[in-house]
């Protein structure tokens, strides 16, 4: 088959048969169970902790406190190791946490036979605190006084603030937090505010892992995206060396970025060190892996933008402030992405300025999500212009067409050319598909005498970088190991958890060197002692750069090959090539592949060197893309109860070529579900008082169920990307990132009011429309 | 305490020692290692945990199982033809790339034998409703709808 | 795992009875969506349940000889929703069954227990008050029966006396139910999988004159318990209906509740769907009823 076919996914089989093996599914029978104690106050100190009438309940086996856990603070964040000081993770996580910093922080852990006994006892442990009050925004934290973290004493944990010249030249300064109106406190600057919540990736499986020891070794079975780097952080936090810990990822139940960063895995497996090595697993409840995973960092934004007469920006300038919540995980790098993507997008002519912070605050601790601040940001930039259109009186699309970047935009901070770019090209079609201007007029007529019913249609549009790169490093690994008949087993150590990662590096080989994809697997549960290195699933990266490093392995084996069955049969080696599983000499076929390795692998004849044949590449990306897309959202709104019903939502994406265009059709309505949940309903709630959440559980959190999800149709505008694999960029995080944007100026159509805020559900509609007049009060 | 129920499960009479404590999903995971039913909330809001109970789709995860004594339980273990073939509703999930991440799939493989054992034909909207009470964050629900409207649809 | 200390099944009203009298702070579960709810969110500890899921006498739906409609409080949502009896007599009682959670809460997920855990969000409740639906509680002492209106008393809170009493029959009088009209409105942010933000339920019946003769509404929602709204209801009763008597239906209907502010739902989103779901549940109602709606 090969690349640009729709290969069905290897798992499937598994997954629908239900003999996929997920974490759960594989710890051992006589496995401990922990319960983490976590603090009822969101900001305070530790005093004492008493487990005397924990000790006493059936079935424990462990009970460890803050009190009583390694001292070497380490880094969750899911990145690669950066040697680069500037740009290392931040180091401030204890495995348990005396300084509590946030409602539900881990402060003690109970160990028992079962999940029950453990939860019973972790009730009976008596924890005392000296309290402090929430700090739950930046603006509260920020200067308070009162230090969560010692190297920080401000609760900033980081900046970046810069201006850029009209010639692209990038000054960096430090700026000072501030929440005014005016950007770099320019008169010049004047910006509009929007804000957007924490939200949680709500993966169906919750996060969980077990650790038991082999030895001196420590093995680690976790739904983890990226199990090198888990590797690394576990061995930090347990003070152990690399090599004595394993990781294992079986099938993993969505992450979204959430799973990248390592969570309890350095618990389980302290527990399990202090036992001997018994096995020690731990199953977050749904309610935990709201509060004690990650979340998607809420943003305040205040953007500006002018344009000249012409309708050309002249001055733009953003400011985010990012609450970053409890620990930095990934310290400033999602409000730096954010922030930079905003001048990747649209430029202006004279003036460019962005301001960013990130602050400790009393909340759960955020970090990566798909589209990494991406969509946060879109929701300011999208929303706002549509605004300057409407008070200019342009066409929207035109404006926008008119001040995008297109190829050969030249990045003013990692310094890398844009070489393809399909958004023209996806805004015209959506506009063509959509039945843009005629529905537009439609619409108009139909609201000027329909007070209560209000039909709109809105667009966004987006640019999102795929990998890391120069940033980080970027790399990827691959082994392929051939079988005497012919097959293959492909390593990766790049993570499949959905979607669809394993299938098309299958179809990357298959396309070198020939091998069907029914006679390759991939060993889809990543083992650090088996697979080769790889940065893990993140940044859309997974195809665009695992899949390159794949693709070399593939061709180091083709060469292999044709190397070997010119020895064996004595042909020059260029005149070979491989075709249908077959050693080619011109059109005449020398051998099979399979007979070649059965060969290569049993003959003992005294002259030739056995050789298990086998291809190992590692690919390090020297270069980056800009994935691309815009959706268009037609929806109706009922005025007075404040609901949005989507009719249908035209999404398009330049994501390069398309190897699999049924896989890749699915990662787009899958994000664009996600977006819609974003845009109408999904935020983290949490008690002003106390920073209690109040919405942790998936009846409280609005995720969209089938009946809120629109029919879609989706289009990919295929450009050919020299740096990707057979022209591909990355796929997955960018469907998300359209779409509360295009919700909200679809509302904006419909109703004349422009929101500022997400979600947009109909508490903030209504009010908004009672605002606006459009309700009676 | 424990007690022994009398049930069928997959086809097969079965009599279990179970704790009281023990909800369904327990039972079914843990004395009978069908981990096709998965937890994603033991609350009964997201549906992964789905089975039929006498043909019903059910939350395994907010039933006892001393309650499933004298009741006849599947899981989707329980539901490939005698020579291994898939159920149509599985291979219609296979062949419309209704499974991303794979852990609310055989929740909603269930519920979708439970529409083919109605003998009735639904609209892309009945479909909707009789599929919400399973939460899937991978695949904004198209490609699910797709595949059983292939198997139950109208028009199927 | 669940902090159980003991489960019980009956088989009878009897049985149940006997078990509860047996087992002082026993809980009756009878689907259990909510009662597992409550021990997973540790409200409820170290129970001991008695479960009458599987009780012929509380299963079902029939017509009482004078006509009276007669639900099992042990049917579950889905049994109510697809009972064809229910659909011709109260198919706004029956739609309502259909908004409870989801489909598989539906089919497990009970009208009896929906009343006696005494939320002010149950989905079937505003319908039970609007069609003044009569409740038989049962101990072992004898029987009593209360109107549904009078039956909540507070958030999770009833006249049903749990340890001693059992719900066992939900009788809808057929005066209530012929030649009416009903509508009930839920509204919840998603369109499945929701707890009710507020509910509506409007039952009427019109006079051959074109005037309103009889019209109960209720809420879910507006109240610390499940209401009806009587001077609302009077106000309507006898009136001709009209666009402009709708547009003082809402402000009535107003104020005779006393909505909450909560992270769920902010006061003014309440008041405002007090109104606006008082207005499309009485057009609608009426409309169904044979009424027309006059400028």
């Amino acid at each position: 088959m090969g690349i640009e076919k729709s290969v069905k996914r290897l798992d499937a089989q598994q997954k629908v048969t239900g003999t996929a093996k997920y974490v759960e599914d594989l710890i051992p029978v006589g496995a401990l169970y922990t319960k983490v104690v976590h603090s009822t106050i969101a900001n305070g100190l530790v005093t004492a902790i008493d487990t005397s009438e924990a000790e006493k309940m059936p079935g424990v086996e462990l009970i460890i406190t803050c009190f009583d856990v390694p001292g070497t603070e380490y880094v969750t964040a899911g990145h690669p190791l950066s040697l680069d000081p500037n740009h290392a993770d931040t180091k401030d996580k204890l495995i348990l946490s005396r300084r509590v910093l946030y409602y539900g922080d881990d402060v003690a852990a109970v160990v028992a036979d079962t999940p029950l006994h453990a939860q019973l006892a972790a009730e009976k442990v008596k924890v005392t605190y000296e309290e402090y009050p929430p700090m739950l925004r930046p603006e509260d934290a920020i200067n308070s006084g009162c230090v969560m973290h010692e190297f920080r004493p401000t609760n900033e944990l980081a900046r970046m603030d810069f201006s850029i010249s009209p010639e692209g030249d990038v000054s960096w300064y430090t700026g000072a937090f501030s929440t005014d109106d005016r950007i770099a406190g320019r008169e010049d600057l004047c910006g509009e505010r929007y804000r957007v919540p924490a939200v949680h990736a709500c993966h169906i499986e919750n996060n969980t892992c077990f650790a038991y020891m082999e030895g001196r070794r420590m093995v680690v079975y976790s739904c983890n995206q990226v199990p090198h780097t888990l590797r690394r952080n576990i061995a930090e936090a347990l003070e152990m060396p690399v090599g004595d810990v394993r990781v294992v990822k079986p099938f993993i139940g969505g992450g979204f970025g959430n799973k990248q960063d390592t969570m309890y895995e350095p618990l389980v497996a302290l527990a399990s060190r202090r036992l001997g090595g018994r096995c020690v697993a731990i199953v977050l409840t749904r309610e935990e892996t709201f509060v004690n995973t990650r979340t998607r960092h809420g943003f305040d934004m205040t953007i500006a933008a002018s344009a000249d007469a012409q309708g050309n920006l002249t001055r733009r300038g953003i400011r985010i402030n990012s609450n970053g919540g409890a620990y930095a995980a990934h310290t400033h790098a999602v409000a730096a992405y954010a922030v930079t993507s905003n001048f990747q997008t649209y430029r202006a002519t004279e003036v460019q300025v962005g301001e960013s912070s990130t602050a400790y605050t009393n909340l759960p601790s955020a970090a990566a999500m798909r589209g990494y601040g991406i969509p946060q940001l879109n929701f300011a930039m999208e929303s706002q212009m549509e605004d300057v259109a409407r008070a200019n009186g342009w066409d929207p699309v035109q404006f926008r067409l008119q001040n995008i970047n297109e190829a050969g935009f030249v990045d003013p901070f990692d310094k890398f050319t844009v070489t393809t770019c399909g958004l023209r090209q996806c805004i015209e079609r959506g506009v063509e598909i959509s039945d843009w201007y005629r529905k537009r007029a439609e619409y108009d007529a139909f609201n000027r005498t329909s007070p209560h019913l209000k039909k709109g249609l809105g667009m966004a549009l987006f640019s999102y970088k795929i990998g890391v790169y120069p940033l980080q490093l970027e790399n990827g690994s691959c082994r392929i190991v051939m079988n005497e008949d012919g097959s293959a087993q492909i390593q990766v150590g790049c993570t499949e958890l959905g979607q669809g990662s394993d299938t098309v590096m299958c179809q990357i080989v298959s396309q070198v060197t020939s091998i069907p994809e029914s006679k390759l697997s991939v060993c889809s549960c990543q083992d650090t002692d088996v697979t080769p290195y790889d940065n893990g699933a993140y940044a859309s990266r997974q195809t665009y750069i695992s899949g390159r490093g794949v693709k070399l392995a593939a061709e180091k084996l083709y060469e292999t090959i044709v190397r070997h069955a010119a020895g064996v049969y004595g042909l020059p080696e260029k005149e070979l090539s491989l075709k249908d599983e077959k050693i080619m000499q011109g059109d005449r076929e020398v051998c099979t592949i399979a007979q070649l390795c059965t060969h290569m692998n049993f003959v003992n004849d005294q002259k030739t060197a056995t050789d298990h044949i086998t291809a190992e590449a590692t690919y390090t990306a020297q270069n980056i893309c800009l994935a691309y897309g815009v959706s268009i959202m037609d929806v109706e709104v009922d005025v007075p109860l404040g609901k949005v019903r989507i009719k249908k939502v035209y999404s398009l994406q330049d994501s390069g070529r398309i190897l699999n265009p049924q896989l890749a059709k699915g990662q787009m309505q899958g994000g664009i579900a996600m977006g819609i949940g974003y845009a109408l309903g999904e935020q983290m709630q949490y008690d002003a008082k106390t920073g209690r959440p109040l919405n942790n559980n998936l009846l409280d959190y609005k995720v969209p169920t089938c009946m809120d999800i629109p029919d879609m149709e989706i289009e990919f505008v295929q450009t050919y990307e020299e740096s990707g694999p057979f022209g591909a960029k990355g796929l997955a995080e960018p469907p998300l990132i359209p779409q509360a944007s295009a919700i909200r100026n679809a509302i904006l159509h419909a109703t004349g009011v422009g929101l500022h805020e997400l979600p947009m559900n109909p508490q903030r509609l209504v009010h908004a429309f009672r605002e606006a007049g459009l309700i009676e009060s | 305490m424990i007690k022994v129920i009398h049930c069928t499960v997959n086809g097969m009479p079965k009599e279990i020692a179970v704790d009281e404590q023990e909800s369904l999903t327990d039972m079914l995971r843990q004395r009978l290692g069908l981990t096709s039913v998965k937890k994603g909330c033991e609350a009964g809001e997201c549906g992964a945990c789905t089975v039929l109970i006498d043909g019903v789709a059910k939350n395994s995860c907010i039933y006892l199982a001393v309650w499933a004594d004298g009741h006849e339980i599947i899981t989707v273990e329980g539901i490939r033809g005698k020579n291994g073939l898939l159920h149509p509703v599985q291979q219609a999930f296979v062949d419309e790339a209704a499974i991303q991440c794979g852990f609310c799939t055989p929740g909603l493989v269930l519920t979708g034998v439970e529409l083919v054992n109605s003998g009735k034909k639904y609209t892309r909207e009945e479909l909707r409703e009789k599929i919400s009470g399973h939460l899937c964050r991978c695949t904004g629900y198209e490609n699910i709808l797709n595949a059983l409207e292939k198997v139950v649809g109208i028009h199927s | 795992m669940y902090d159980i200390l003991e489960t019980f099944r009956a088989n009878s009203v009897q049985e149940a009875l006997t078990l509860l009298q047996a087992h002082p702070g026993a809980v009756v579960v009878c689907g259990g969506t909510d009662v597992m709810i409550h021990m997973k969110e540790r409200k409820l500890r170290q129970a001991t349940l008695i479960s009458i899921m599987e009780v012929p006498e509380l299963q079902g739906i029939r017509l009482d000889g004078n006509g009276d409609l007669l639900i099992g409080p042990g049917t579950c949502f889905d049994a109510i929703y697809t009972d064809p009896l229910a659909r011709r007599c109260v198919p706004m009682l029956a739609d309502a069954c259909n908004q409870v959670g989801s489909p598989q809460i539906r089919h497990v997920a009970t009208i009896g227990g929906n009343l006696c855990n005494g939320a002010v969000s149950a989905d079937s409740v505003p319908s039970l008050l609007a069609l003044d639906a009569e409740l038989t509680l049962t101990s072992l002492q004898g029987e009593r029966v209360v109107r549904a209106v009078d039956f909540h008393t507070g958030p999770g809170q009833t006249v049903l006396q749990k340890d001693r009493e059992l719900l066992t029959c939900i009788r809808i009088r057929r005066a209530a139910y012929e030649n009416h009209g009903g509508m009930y409105i839920k509204f919840g942010q998603r369109n499945a999988m929701e707890i009710s933000t507020l509910g509506c339920a409007v039952n009427c019946a019109m006079a051959p004159d074109g005037t309103i003769a009889d019209f109960a509404i209720a809420f879910g929602v507006a109240a610390p318990r499940p209401i009806r709204c009587p001077a609302s209801e009077r106000m309507m009763i006898g009136s001709h209906p009209t666009h402009a008597l709708l547009k003082k239906l809402r402000r009535q209907a107003l104020s005779e509740t006393t909505p909450r502010d909560s992270w769920r739902a902010s006061l003014e989103l309440r008041q405002q769907l007090i109104c606006e779901l008082a207005e499309r549940a009485a057009r609608s109602a009426i409309e169904q009823a044979g009424g027309t709606i006059d400028d």
